[in-house]
Parts: C-alpha cells; sequence; structure tokens
C-alpha cells in the first residue's frame, strides 16, 4: 500500500520551471505571434443563450484570467473555442478559424484545455498519461508497437509537474492537486499554443497554488494562455488582465486593479449598486468578497 | 508464492509462461483424446476464436458486441459456399441448388470458386462490414447500451436475410454435406486431425496479436478511449478510428472462427449465427474475464464443454443453465474468474483499482 499512496508520495512532487524550459522554448516559429481573437460569440441551450456577443482578445505572453459568479458562462466559452458546443460567431486562433471544426481538429491545430474536474485517465499510469497526450500525431506503425522508452517531451514535462517519481502509478492514485499538475503536464506534451484552463488551481494548498501560479506564469510568456479561476488571492498574485463575465457577457476587462474598480463588477460581486462606495474601498471589498460570492449561486435570469 | 505471483502478475514471463502452456496442452490433445472429442475440442476453439476478438473490443475498448454472430456468419457461409462449389467440381453446381433453387449459380456466388478469393473475401468481407458499421455507429457518438442493442439487431436481421434464402444460402438447413476442405478429403480422421491443429495454431496467433495490440501504445489509446472518450478528443484524437480498428479486428477473427467452424464442424446454418449464439460468445469473455489475455479463450473453452456435457444428459437444461451463470458472473464477479487470482493478489495492496468497470 505504501509505495502506491499518494499522501506518501507527496512531499517529492514540486514544479520544476527549468524543465519547462525544455518543453516550452523549443520551436515557436510555427505559432509566432499566436493570439486568440474572439468575435460575436453566441451559445444557445434550448432557447437559453448562455454566451452572447463575447468579444474577446488575448495574446501570447498575456496571462489573461477568466472570472464571474457561477453560471456566468465561463465554461460555456471554453466548450465552444474547443468545439464541444455548437456556437455561432466567430472564433480564430491566429489564422485558423476554429467555429465548425470537430474537437479532435481544434486540438491539432494547437488548442488544449483542462476541465473543471480533473480529468485523466485513472487506470493508466502518469506515464502513459503523457504518452498518449503527446501522441496524437503519431502513425499506425509507431502506435503498433511498444513505447520503446520514454520520449523526451514526456521526460520534461514529467520534471516540470514534479511526477517523475510516480511515473508508474496509475493516475486514479493520485491526489487531487497531483492529477491538476498532470493535466497541466498534458497540455505541454500535447504541445498546445493555446491553453484554455478551467479552474486549475481548485482544491489545492497555499504552496501548490503558488508553485502552480509561477508554472502557468512561465507557460504564459510563451504561450496563449485563458485561466478560469474564482480565488481572488491567486488572481491577483498572477493575472496580467483579467476579463469578467456576467449571464453570458463580457462585462469589464483590464488589469486587476481596473477591474476591482470597476462599478459594475462590484454591483455583480456584491449584488448591490456600488454608487456610494468611493473607488479604492470599493475594490478592496470587491476583491475581498469576491471569492464567497462566487463560489454561492450566482444571479441568473 | 513469488513463483505464483511472477505467473499471476501481468508480463512478459507470465505470458510466455501461460502461453507455452496452452501450446503444450493444445499439441498434447490429439495424443490422449479420441477422434469424436478432439473434433468437438477443434469446435471449441473456432468459438474461442471470436472470444479473442471480443475480449479486445470489449474488454479493452468496451465495446459491448453482441453481434459477432454476423462475423461468424459471414466467414463461415464463404467458406462453406468455397467447399460447395468446390465440391460440385469446376462449372458445377451445388447439390442443394438443383433441389431447391433454379438449378443455377447465382453470380454472386462465382468468386469463391477460386480458393485463393474464398480465403481472401473471408478476410475481406467482414474487415470492410465491420469498418463500414463502425465508422458510421462511432462517429455518430453512439455508444454503451444503444451500440449494443444495435449490433444485436443486426444480427437478428442477418439471420432472416439468411433464412429467407432457401435456393442461394440454403434457409434454414444452412449448407452441409462437405466432402472435402481444399482438396483434403474431410471423412479421413488424419485430415480431420489436420483440421484441429490449423485451429490451434490459428488461436494461439490470435491471441499473440491480441497481446501485441494489447501492450502496444494503441492498447493504452484503447484503454483511454474505453474510459475517457472525450478526454482523447481533447488532445487531438479522433476515438471513432480508434474504436474502429478494435471492432474491426474483433470482427475479422470472429470470421476467421466461422471460416475454420465449417469444415469442423460440417454444417452452418442460420441458428449458429443470429442472436442466440451471438450472446453466446459474449458468456464465455465474461465468465473468463473480459480485460484479461486468456480469460476469454478459457471462459468460451469452459462454457462450450459445459454446454456440451449438460446437453449430453438434459437436452434443454443448457439454456437455463447459462442464463443462470451469466447473472451471476455479471452480478458477482464483474470481471470475470480471471479477476479472482488479481483480486486475492491484490486485496492486501491497492484496493479499488481494478475494480473499476468499463462501460
Ligand atoms: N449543456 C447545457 N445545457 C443547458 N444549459 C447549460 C449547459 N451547459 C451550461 N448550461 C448553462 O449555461 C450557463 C453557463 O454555465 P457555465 O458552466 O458556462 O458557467 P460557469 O461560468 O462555468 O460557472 P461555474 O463558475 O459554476 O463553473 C449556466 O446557467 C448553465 O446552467
Ligand atoms: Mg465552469
Amino acid at each position: 500500500m505504501s509505495d502506491l499512496s499518494p499522501a506518501a508520495a507527496q512531499p517529492e512532487t514540486e514544479i520544476d520551471l527549468a524543465a519547462a524550459e525544455a518543453l516550452l522554448g523549443t520551436d515557436t516559429s510555427r505559432f509566432r505571434h499566436d493570439y486568440l481573437e474572439i468575435r460575436g460569440l453566441r451559445v444557445e441551450f434550448d432557447g437559453f443563450v448562455a454566451v452572447r456577443d463575447v468579444d474577446l482578445t488575448v495574446t501570447q505572453g498575456d496571462l489573461r484570467f477568466l472570472i464571474g459568479p457561477n453560471g456566468a458562462g465561463k465554461t460555456t466559452l471554453i466548450d465552444a473555442v474547443t468545439g464541444l458546443v455548437r456556437a455561432s460567431g466567430s472564433v480564430a486562433f491566429g489564422r485558423t478559424e476554429l467555429l465548425g471544426r470537430s474537437t479532435h481538429r481544434i486540438a491539432r491545430a494547437g488548442v488544449g484545455r483542462t476541465f473543471q474536474t480533473a480529468s485523466v485517465f485513472d487506470e493508466l499510469t502518469v506515464l502513459q498519461n503523457l504518452d498518449i497526450a503527446a501522441g496524437a500525431r503519431r502513425g499506425p506503425l509507431t502506435l503498433l508497437r511498444r513505447r520503446p522508452g520514454t520520449p523526451e517531451a514526456v521526460e520534461h514535462a514529467l520534471e516540470t509537474v514534479g511526477l517523475t517519481a510516480l511515473r508508474d502509478v496509475p493516475a486514479g492514485v493520485l491526489a487531487h492537486g497531483q492529477k491538476q499538475w498532470l493535466e497541466i503536464g498534458m497540455l505541454l506534451v500535447q504541445d498546445a499554443h493555446l491553453l484554455l484552463l478551467d479552474e486549475p488551481v481548485a482544491g489545492m494548498t497555499q504552496a501548490e497554488r503558488e508553485e502552480t501560479g509561477q508554472l502557468l506564469r512561465r507557460i504564459g510568456s510563451q504561450r496563449v494562455v485563458v485561466v478560469v479561476e474564482h480565488d481572488m488571492e491567486f488572481l491577483r498574485s498572477f493575472a496580467d488582465s483579467v476579463t469578467v463575465m456576467h449571464q453570458g457577457r463580457v462585462l469589464a476587462e483590464g488589469t486587476v486593479q481596473e477591474v476591482q474598480n470597476d462599478p459594475a463588477v462590484v454591483e455583480v460581486y456584491l449584488g448591490a449598486p456600488a454608487a456610494a462606495s468611493d473607488g479604492a474601498a470599493a475594490g478592496a471589498t470587491a476583491g475581498a468578497v469576491t471569492s464567497e460570492a462566487a463560489t454561492s449561486e450566482g444571479e441568473l435570469p | 508464492m513469488t513463483v505464483l505471483n511472477a505467473l499471476v502478475r501481468p508480463g512478459r514471463t507470465r505470458t510466455l509462461a501461460a502461453f507455452g502452456l496452452a501450446a503444450a496442452l493444445l499439441l498434447l490433445a490429439p495424443v490422449v483424446l479420441s477422434p469424436f472429442r478432439l473434433d468437438l475440442l477443434a469446435k471449441f476453439l473456432c468459438l474461442a476464436m471470436v472470444a479473442v476478438g471480443i475480449g479486445l473490443a470489449w474488454g479493452r475498448g468496451g465495446l459491448l458486441t453482441l453481434g459477432q454472430g454476423v462475423y461468424f456468419g459471414l466467414g463461415a457461409y464463404l467458406m462453406a459456399m468455397h467447399l460447395k462449389l468446390a465440391d460440385a467440381g469446376p462449372g458445377g453446381v451445388p447439390d442443394f441448388m438443383l433441389l431447391y433453387g433454379t438449378g443455377q449459380v447465382p453470380g454472386w456466388w462465382e468468386p469463391l470458386r477460386s480458393p485463393v478469393s474464398a480465403i481472401l473475401l473471408i478476410l475481406v468481407v467482414p474487415a470492410a462490414l465491420a469498418a463500414l458499421l463502425g465508422w458510421a455507429v462511432f462517429t455518430r457518438r453512439v455508444r454503451g447500451a444503444y451500440f449494443a442493442i444495435l449490433s444485436q439487431a443486426l444480427a437478428a436481421a442477418f439471420a432472416i436475410l439468411l433464412i429467407g434464402q432457401q435456393q442461394t444460402t440454403g434457409g434454414t438447413n444452412g449448407l452441409n454435406g462437405f466432402r472435402a476442405f481444399f482438396g483434403y478429403d474431410l471423412a479421413d480422421p488424419v485430415n480431420k486431425q489436420m483440421l484441429y491443429l490449423i485451429a490451434a495454431g490459428v488461436l494461439l496467433v490470435m491471441v499473440a496479436v491480441v497481446r501485441q495490440l494489447t501492450v502496444s501504445r494503441f492498447g493504452e489509446l484503447l484503454v483511454a478511449v474505453r474510459d475517457q472518450e472525450d478526454r482523447v478528443r481533447f488532445l487531438g484524437y479522433d476515438p471513432a478510428a480508434v474504436k474502429v480498428v478494435a471492432y474491426v479486428v474483433a470482427a475479422v477473427m470472429a470470421a476467421v472462427g466461422g471460416a475454420l467452424f465449417v469444415p469442423i464442424v460440417g454444417i452452418i446454418s442460420p441458428a449458429d449465427v443470429g442472436v442466440v449464439p451471438s450472446i453466446g460468445f459474449l458468456i464465455g469473455v465474461a465468465i473468463g474475464g473480459r480485460a484479461t489475455l486468456l480469460g476469454p479463450v478459457l471462459g468460451s473453452i469452459a462454457v462450450s464443454w459445459a454446454q456440451t456435457s449438460i446437453s449430453e444428459q438434459f437436452p434443454s437444461g443448457w439454456i437455463y443453465f447459462q442464463g443462470a451463470l451469466f447473472i451471476l458472473v455479471i452480478a458477482f464477479l464483474p470481471g470475470g474468474l480471471a479477476s479472482v487470482a488479481g483480486t486475492l493478489r491484490r486485496r492486501p495492496a491497492v484496493a479499488g483499482l481494478s475494480e473499476r468497470s468499463p462501460a
């Protein structure tokens, strides 16, 4: 039991930024000057409009956070970009239009995502999980053979997310935070150049959040990264810019400071007009209250 | 204990040992069994080939194929048609067509006259059908129970189609009365023994193929598709393609089993390819352990053997026994008998890990 127990193995895991260099530093020519450009995005579920008139531009090197109360449409937006739900409007990654493509083709165009609930292949080992993530371009002959060794990218990813010691452990027994790191590792070996992360630090300890933030910042300097997150503490520490969504629309956009001082944002998060409070106070309150307000039920039509 | 552990733990040593043991037992059988029993065993081996394919598609890929009778039947009928034409001689007309039909060989029978094209068609026709069907079904994201029902409906339709074609497929009677197999007299016990050895060899090759597929990257991908199809899609793979490959391999194995069944048993009829036999194929796999390498083979042979012995004593008892056995295994032993060894061994270690059963 002891050798497989996640609790026993936890102290060994640690994010390794140096190893991330090897993964991120290589070949940026294909995707240089990457940007995500969403125009007029609209998603409808049986008459209920979950996302409407969303315009969003995110460039490489700008670590963008996407926040908003529950039900604001953040996950739906990611679903639309990755082809999981049908949407209208336009989503361009670089010069590639993504809308209308099937999910696996969007992934091959360099778009990767994680899910609100960590989703790894529980019965496969950490190594197998990463190897599959790295292999979408493998030919049939490679697939029909046994893995000859650990591919270099997978090795780097293992180091980056601190799971080298746990490489042969089934992913199902990993601790929650380790699963989320594994998912980030999978995005890295997948060679995604647009990364959409849905609540990547939920359930992590403070120390793990700190390390994850550093890694995301490192990734964000060379990739287009959008992070959906409720944790305001985390947001203040690592966001370059923030987009606030509410009831399917973009409510505000700017730096953390700008967004925190935006009366409309304060109103959404406090559920009361912000007219009475002066800017600085409103900013402070918004920041403090957001994390609770966001985890409770958001107000919806 | 360590020897036992080495044998029980999945790995090269265990596989080689099990493979060697199986080969030795299969080679020993002609020496110890009467010709009648050997014939019976040869038939069981043909049915076990279907089980090996199901083990891959269902055990690894989660594809609950309730209609393998279709592919078994395709292989069997194609072989039977060839044997009938060969018996009739060059340009001749099979006997049953003279009795029930127009006395003319239909055009679509003609390609089966040549032995080479017959063998090719036995492999290609089921593969093409499985690829076509699999592609249509899997790209539409039909899965789980819906796929199971669909595949079963196909088996039912196939049997009905055969029954309706009295003049060209022998109808309910099926095709029988074969005299020779690629020139070898089927009445000669030596040739029957040769057929047994062919079946044993082919079965071993199939097990080796499935083993290779399982340990390959494809095998890992197949498990990933089984457990989290959507996640695989977001990594840039098309899960439908992965499933189609597993489904086609299973179909070809079923077809080869059917093709060898014909000269060994001497008859193929719609009763061998419909819904009931299709479920029968699955039962052996479920009992033996669908996710293991040898579980499907051993389970299938055990079930065939039990069926024969029970039917000898109580002619109608088998169907109830089979149903009861199936329910017991599904309810209390979802991993099959092969999982008993694994559970006993693993209990002190990571409990729960092996119990995650695929949908
Ligand atoms: N498949 C669906 N069918 C119908 N309605 C849906 C579907 N998916 C999401 N919705 C609705 O769309 C709205 C936006 O949901 P979404 O999951 O995008 O919110 P979110 O911003 O990610 O919220 P959270 O912070 O809770 O994750 C919600 O009202 C939700 O109920
Ligand atoms: Mg969400």
